[in-house]
């Protein structure tokens, strides 16, 4: 069971306030990420959950008790660093081991925990050393072990993957998302990587400045961003966003257009733009194009179009791919 | 790092490396060699540098004078203790900086700070009168009180800028694994703080060891730690250059080891952290 | 950054060492101020009466209070200049490729452990002795006339002592901060063409500025009070000629007993050393931010 709910929690250091007020529902089981820019208070909104900071207002829950005033070490969560914040002085079993012998459990049982959570990690080999004698990817699994052992309510993860380099973090990615499916306890999970986000969630929360902007699946958020900071947010390469008499056309203040939605060909229908930059993948080809009266658009091909800078091109945005936004920002009904 | 340096060039910089090294210490090892003399060889022109009668009749003398155990004793009390209690009221107090910062901890660090710049010279008289009055000239406790207070402010500073260190992620995580503030501070803080405790009470100890403003103000002979000891020589002109350098290595050799051990952590210590 | 229960929790635990620094440094200074404004003498007990003023223009238009400042800022000053020239020397030299860094760092270092009575008389009466002192013989065996170093050059002799004992506290933190060179500075520096004297007049000495100041400020706060290694040396003298600022005050407050110039003349020094410690206490402060 590990059913969080937040109820219009604030928080302000001195006058600044970092989050105002956020309401969520996070269900038992299920897999939720906090997305957004560095400062946005997705970090701030996981440490008040955990309850390493006071919430200056409001209330949490969890499984529907109030925990607003419950010191961390009662709330039944654990947390994953983003320093993995191992002890470094103890083993590699002590570190596990060490929540278990706080909550008072025979050593019999510790042992056989310890050991179970070990094997499911592949760390049975390195259970006598100590964190410093581990490589990054190691650590981190102490750390995954060392909160999956306890048997929580929710983990807590703090931005775990950002140390790791670019291969192994796809390779934890994966992990830790079996790993949660298969214990089906409820996660909560902080990154400023959309890619992490998108790929792990079962719901994903975007947060700005200290506000929830969007709360929903990555499919929800992909295709219908509730306003033009998730719109920009979400998706790799960014969003088009157009503005002025171009919107205008569409009954809009701003319209946006993700680059895979956009065709290019020499000529024919769309918008008449200069190429200012193509960078190659191989799979794909991403080209910066200039447009007058509308700005520089980025648009997606498949494969190679054997298409060169400076060279003349038509850009066709897919119709029904339009997202639209009032002066305020907000998405339009299609 | 990986430059080629030719020998010849290496050799040189540490030949002058190690003359200078010399020289520096020279005056100690000079005071060591006077300590294994006969008052005669010690007094002798020119001097004679290795090819004396070696004796360690000296030591032997300063020994059986009973008062140098007492005043080594004395030493050992003042500084030792002064460092103990100076421990116990800072651990908390660093402690408590370095973990739980107010808005108000850093004013109240650099006015922990400002105190150690007080010159004591400035309050020699209402002390000296206090201690008069309350009987506490020439004291061991006099001695460890005045001791204490004066490197308290340091000692606070050594052991905030070592807590500092210990990231805070690993604190939390014990919280967070259910960990009581007793338990975060015994199984988690100390054995992580632990060298740096142990840095700063060698420090510690050196520093009240070689303290020579209120000891040579406050203690005449009963409670006389070393530097009062052997300020005592300075009167009798001449002739007990011997015993004055065997009793002179006996006060300097305990801490010179200690000093040896600890002069890693010897900078961050005395600049307050400001060069590390 | 906490919880309201840590918060707490950590005012509990600061609230002794903060009361007794408090204590220990408001009484005293207290006292010092009253007692500067009273005519006060040991001798004569129960003759105290108020002064006014009195104390410090007794304390500062006396020529003995002029010579001591003089004398303070000339002892100050040339140990600042000796330990951090030669400090930096042995520093820049200690940084080299060396065999056995480590020993010489233990020679070098060692001076500073020694206790400032033990290095003073061994100054004085195996060194500095004008007949049988070691100094005295290099002198003779070159030819010269032994140096009566007390008897002719007493500031210079303590001036030498005090160097000694702080040389190594200089050349140990400009050493450490020599150490946390950027490797890939120097190496930029060298790739741009700059000789070895180049790189220490651009590279090295900007950045020793910072450590040389707090080496300045920290030393300038103990130099202020040098007082063992006069009393068992020179007393002061010949004359006034060592007696410094604390020397002094110890003689006005100890043997003298005169409580209320000796106070004024605390709170004199107790001035001066409060304008250096405001900078240092900057210093260490911006360290802290960061």
């Amino acid at each position: 069971m590990g059913s969080i709910t937040l109820e219009n929690v604030r928080k302000s250091f001195g006058s600044a306030d970092i989050i105002q007020g956020a309401s969520l529902e996070i269900e038992d089981g299920s897999f939720v990420v906090f997305v957004g820019p560095s400062g946005c208070g997705k970090t701030t909104l996981l440490r008040l959950i955990a309850g390493l900071e006071d919430v200056t207002s409001g209330q949490i829950r969890i499984d529907g008790a109030d925990v607003t005033d419950v010191p961390p070490a009662k709330r039944g969560l654990s947390m994953v660093f983003q320093s993995y914040a191992l002890y470094p002085h103890m083993s590699v079993r002590g570190n596990i081991a060490f929540g278990l012998k706080m909550a008072g459990m025979p050593k019999g049982e510790i042992d056989r925990k310890v050991e179970g959570a070990a094997s499911i990690l592949n760390l049975t080999p390195y259970l006598e050393r100590k964190p410093r004698d581990l490589s990054g990817g190691q650590r981190q699994r102490v750390a995954i072990g060392r909160a999956i052992v306890r048997e929580p309510k929710a983990f807590l993860f703090d931005e775990p993957l950002s140390n790791l380099d670019a291969a192994l973090r796809v390779q934890m990615r994966q992990e830790v998302t079996r790993l949660q499916k298969q214990l089906a306890t409820t996660a909560v999970y902080v990154t400023h990587d959309q890619v992490e986000a998108m790929t792990m969630a079962d719901r994903i929360v975007v947060l700005n400045a200290g506000r929830i902007e969007q709360y929903g699946s990555p499919l929800e958020l992909y295709e219908h961003p509730a306003n033009l900071f998730v719109a920009g947010f979400i998706g790799s390469p960014k969003m088009n966003l157009i503005g002025r008499e171009v919107a205008g056309q569409f009954g809009a203040a701003t319209i946006g257009v993700r680059p895979e939605h956009i065709t290019v060909a020499r000529d024919g229908e769309g918008w008449e733009g200069t190429v200012g930059v193509a960078e190659h993948l191989g799979s794909d080809t991403f080209i910066y194009v200039d447009v007058p009266q509308v700005g520089t658009l980025t648009a997606r091909t498949v494969g190679e179009l054997g298409i060169r800078v400076g060279e003349r091109v038509r850009l066709r945005p897919d119709q029904r791919r339009i997202h639209r936004f009032d002066t305020e920002g907000r998405a339009l009904a299609a | 790092m990986a430059r080629k340096v030719t020998g010849a060039k290496t050799a040189i910089w540490t030949a002058a490396a190690w003359l200078v090294g010399f020289i520096i210490f020279f005056p100690i090892l000079w005071m060591m060699l006077t300590s294994f003399k006969t008052e005669l060889d010690a007094f002798s022109t020119p001097p004679s540098f290795l090819f004396f009668h070696w004796t360690t009749e000296n030591y032997a003398t300063v020994q059986e004078r009973s008062d140098y155990t007492l005043h080594a004793m004395n030493s050992i009390i003042t500084a030792g203790g002064s460092t103990l209690i100076a421990m116990a009221i800072a651990i908390p107090a660093a402690w408590a900086m370095a973990f739980a910062p107010t808005k108000r901890t850093k004013d109240i660090l650099l006015w922990m700070l400002s105190t150690k710049m007080m010159p004591a010279v400035g309050v020699l008289v209402p002390i000296y009168l206090i201690y008069r009055d309350f009987g506490l000239l020439d004291t061991r406790i006099g001695l460890i009180v005045v001791l204490c207070l004066g490197n308290l402010p340091i000692v606070i500073w050594m052991l905030f800028t070592y807590f500092k260190e210990i990231p805070k992620d690993i604190l939390e995580a014990a919280r967070m694994d259910g960990a009581t503030i007793t338990k975060e501070l015994l199984f988690v803080l100390t054995p992580m703080a632990l060298p740096g405790i142990a840095s700063t009470l060698l420090l510690n100890v050196i520093l009240a060891w070689n303290e020579a403003f209120w000891t040579l103000n406050l203690s005449t002979s009963a409670a006389a730690p070393l530097t009062t000891f052997i300020a005592s020589y300075s009167s009798p002109e001449g002739l007990f250059w011997a015993k004055l350098s065997a009793a002179s290595t006996l006060a300097i050799a305990p801490i010179l080891i200690l000093g040896w051990f600890s002069q890693k952590q010897l900078v961050r210590g005395l600049t307050f952290g400001a060069v590390k | 950054m906490a919880t309201q229960q840590t918060r707490t929790l950590g005012r509990v635990l600061i609230a002794p060492a903060v009361a007794l620094l408090f204590v220990w440094m408001i009484v005293p200074l207290a006292m010092t101020i009253y007692f500067s404004l009273q005519y006060k003498n040991l001798l004569n007990p129960g003759e105290e009466s108020f002064a006014g003023l009195d104390n410090f223009t007794y304390f500062l238009t006396d020529p003995a209070f002029i010579t001591a400042l003089i004398n303070t800022l000339v002892l100050v000053g040339s140990v600042l200049l000796i330990t951090i020239v030669l400090g930096t020397f042995v520093a820049l030299l200690m940084n080299m490729p060396i065999y056995g860094r480590n020993i010489v760092r233990l020679m070098v270092i060692a001076p500073f452990f020694v206790m400032p009575t033990v290095s003073a008389l061994v100054w004085k009466n195996l060194l500095m002795h004008p007949v049988s002192g070691l100094f005295a013989w290099l002198m003779s065996s070159v030819g010269l006339e032994p140096i009566d170093w007390f008897t002719n050059y007493p500031m210079l002799a303590v001036i030498l002592i005090v160097a000694w004992q702080w040389l190594p506290f200089a050349s140990l933190i400009l050493l450490t901060a020599l150490q946390s060179l950027d490797e890939e500075q120097k190496e930029a520096a060298e790739m741009d063409g700059a000789g070895a004297v180049s790189k220490f007049i651009y590279l090295t000495l900007p950045h020793l500025a910072r450590p040389i100041t707090v080496v300045i400020l920290i030393e300038t706060i103990f130099l202020l009070t040098v007082f063992a290694e006069i009393f068992v040396t020179t007393g002061g003298g010949p004359g006034l000629q060592t007696t410094n600022l604390a020397f002094l005050i110890y003689q006005a407050a100890l043997l003298q007993f005169d409580v209320g110039s000796a106070s004024a003349g605390g709170l004199v020094a107790v001035v001066i050393a409060n304008i250096l410690a405001f900078f240092l206490v900057r210093i260490v402060g911006r360290n802290l931010e960061a």
